[in-house]
């Protein structure tokens, strides 16, 4: 009877649980092939989000320590493919109750699922998809990551004030492309642009490297965008693959925009405005290469736990996951507005940069585009229209 | 003689209220200037060239050199306000954004934006002689009147830091709302107040119990709440009113300061940051970081009369008797 009362006792003595007054915090990342940048002046980039995460904790592990609370990062990598509900069984075992999910969709929802027994809350910081806020949503997930149908909203509203409403859309062949691109054409619906002509990119993916790469494609996308006029193209291409090669080459003289060129994104390197610097500066430092999209929501997802536990002055991960959805939880994310949880879906409200790819050309929401509550629930899906029920 | 009185009372009666002897400082952010407004004719009368990213500035207590903290080039440059040129430099640590001179006139409490500390410079060695560390991106700072405690925010961390000057070490630290931008003492130096930019509120503390006495919410009819930002702080002398700047909601509101009361709210130009009183406490002037200009408030006649054209990014200002 003795040794079974001494069993559980032992196993809740493993080191999370052991010091006392550590809030940890997992960061599970699946691993994937890192494809080789199109660009020569992109980096493979080997930890992507794992390092945003790690900024985060000591961003908030400066203010703890004027609090007297303690922050601990807890990394853990599995290979894309594999189920990742052991590291998480074993996370939540740790007495971990926050998880930070740099995975694909169908992963974090495992993640999820596995979290769910414990009430440990997952942070998804890398899956954009609109199912998972929607018919996939769970009570415990949030997102900091943008949905597609906020990058897409934030890219229409932009272009509609432009004026620029007659759109040709190019989608390449991943399923992410496929989903974005509806998101771009419910976005045209909602701010009144049109998708003139919509094509799938169908070459394959050569290598921009060889050293005549640019002589197929000159003469490849010229015929490939030779469709009725059209103010902006709009190119859906999640991983990277072709969207870089379209500026400078569509047959009519016309801008590009969406995944490349043009880029609509939670985040961006030319971002300096609303102390954006400071981010940038930290991150560059610590990391020595660029912040991207998902390092940021990575960050925003242990600034948000840290900031919930600092303001709600607790180490209880209940009253933590409370206040951080609640209305009085606000996070600076140096985007020039306070950014908080929908309580409908779990998604972090924040705007959207409008990136070129050297400078910023603006933020959504735009100017104008008008909302009964928040100006930011105008991108992705409002409280209405979501198709969530916890 | 009578006709000569007369006229003399007129003309006391016509002079408008603006017409003053003061000049105004104004720091343009992307500019690297300082745009020099003659309170008289209320019209731009210089610009001075500065180092890189100008944003604090402060005039030193004889009202001969005037501060500005040029953040790129990682100092402070000493314009000498009689050829309005500079003329020497400050070390100040990294990336100084905002600082205040001790009233003995000997110190300068510098906010490294980019090192989490607090630097301390001795102005007649011209060198650093502390550094304290704060939290992360330190931003505004004030130094009681009485000279006793000085006070940074840190955006990040969301705090306010009390330093002990003569010790130079931290007495407290108090979490206040989201990204603390300015802190100012009262007169009497019995509040600390502190804006914040992202919740939009300033929070009025008691500077010795800590205690927070109020909370000052701003809310304006056809504003989005996000936008309605919490900036630049004015306490008057004699701690009857307080103005504080509203950001990107372009919009000062006067405070009455005993109640905590909004009395009023000026619309002014965009994105308004740091705002100064003249030496009478008769007007206030805005710098207003996307429209380009300084707004001035006639607090007597209770609204925006003038709007003077400076540099890009007007980001700080003063006034000069």
């Amino acid at each position: 009877m003795r040794i079974l009362i001494l069993l559980p006792a032992l196993l809740c003595m493993s080191p999370a649980v052991a010091q006392q007054n550590v809030l940890s915090i997992a960061v599970i990342k699946q691993d994937r092939e890192e494809a080789q940048p199109v660009s020569p002046l992109d980096d493979v980039i080997t930890d992507e989000g794992l390092a945003g995460a790690r900024l985060g904790l000591s961003d908030t592990a400066t203010t703890g320590r004027f609090t007297g609370q303690r922050f601990q990062l807890v990394e853990r990598r599995y290979k894309a493919g594999t189920d990742p509900t052991e590291i998480v069984r074993s996370a939540t075992q740790d007495g971990i109750r926050f998880i930070v999910s740099l995975a694909d969709a169908p992963e974090t929802t495992a993640i999820a699922k596995a979290a769910e027994p414990t009430d440990t809350l997952v942070l998804n910081a890398q899956a954009p998809d609109d199912s998972l806020r929607n018919e996939a949503c769970r009570r415990n997930l949030l997102h900091t990551i943008a949905s597609r149908a906020m990058i897409a909203d934030a890219l229409a509203q932009y272009l509609v004030l432009k004026h620029w409403k007659q759109w040709f859309l190019v989608v390449g062949k991943g399923s992410g492309d496929k989903l974005l691109a509806e998101a771009l054409r419910r976005s045209a619906r909602k701010f009144g642009a049109e998708i003139g002509t919509e094509k799938e990119w169908t070459f394959a993916q050569g290598n921009a490297r060889a050293d005549t790469g640019h002589v197929a494609l000159q003469t490849e996308i010229p015929s490939f965008t030779q469709v009725k006029d059209y103010d902006v193209l709009i190119v859906a291409d999640e991983t990277d693959e072709f969207g870089d090669y379209l500026d400078g080459r569509t047959a009519r003289p016309r801008p590009v925009a969406g995944t490349q060129g043009l880029k609509a994104t939670g985040w961006s390197p030319v971002s300096e405005q609303w102390g954006a610097t400071q981010l940038q500066t930290r991150f560059a430092k610590q990391t020595k290469r660029r912040m991207t999209t998902i390092d940021y929501a990575a960050w925003s997802a242990v600034r948000a736990v840290g900031e919930a536990a600092i303001r709600s002055g607790s180490q209880d991960p209940e009253r933590i996951s409370t206040y951080m959805r609640g209305p009085d939880f606000l996070l600076s994310g140096f985007k020039g507005q306070g950014q908080s949880f929908r309580p409908w879906d779990g998604q972090m409200r924040q705007p959207i940069l409008i990136a070129g790819p050297r400078l910023l050309v603006s933020v959504s929401p735009q100017p104008g585009f008008l909302h009964q509550r928040s100006e930011l629930d105008t991108l992705g899906q409002d409280k209405g229209e979501s198709r969530c029920t916890y | 003689m009578h006709i000569l009185r007369a006229s003399c009372v007129l003309c006391w009666l016509m002079l408008p209220a603006m017409a003053q002897a003061e000049t105004v400082y104004v720091t343009n952010e992307q500019d690297n200037t300082v745009s020099v407004i003659d309170g008289k004719t209320l019209s731009l009368a210089a610009t001075i060239p500065v180092g890189r990213r100008p944003r604090g500035l402060v005039l030193s207590r004889d009202l001969k050199k005037l501060y500005v903290a040029v953040g790129d080039d990682n100092r402070i440059d000493i314009v000498d306000l009689e050829t309005r040129k500079v003329a020497g430099e400050i070390s100040s640590g990294s990336d100084p954004e905002f600082f205040a001179l001790h009233p003995d006139g000997q110190r300068l409490f510098i906010a490294n934006e980019d090192d989490n500390q607090v630097s301390v410079v001795d102005l007649p060695q011209n060198k650093i002689i502390q550094e304290i560390d704060v939290g992360v991106e330190p931003e505004g700072v004030g130094i009681s009147p009485d000279g006793r405690t000085a006070v940074a925010t840190s955006e990040t961390t969301s705090m306010i830091h009390l330093i002990d000057t003569q010790s130079l070490e931290l007495i407290d630290n108090i979490l206040v709302d989201t990204r603390p931008r300015v802190v100012q003492f009262s007169s009497d130096n019995k509040q600390i107040w502190v804006s914040s930019e992202l919740r939009g509120t300033v929070s009025v503390f008691d500077a010795a119990s800590r205690e927070l006495l109020a909370k000052l919410h701003f809310e304006i009819p056809g504003v989005p709440r996000e936008l309605v930002q919490a900036v630049g702080i004015q306490l008057s002398r004699d701690g009857s009113k307080a103005y504080v700047a509203l950001g990107p909601a372009n919009r000062v509101a006067e405070i009455d300061a005993k109640s905590f009361q909004v009395l009023r709210i000026y619309l002014v130009g965009q994105r308004v940051w740091h705002i100064a009183l003249s030496p009478d406490e008769k007007r206030l002037y805005t710098a207003n970081g996307n429209s380009s200009d300084v707004s001035l408030i006639d607090l007597e006649q209770q609204q925006t009369v003038k709007s003077i054209g400076v540099g890009r990014s007007p980001w700080g200002v003063v006034v000069a008797p």
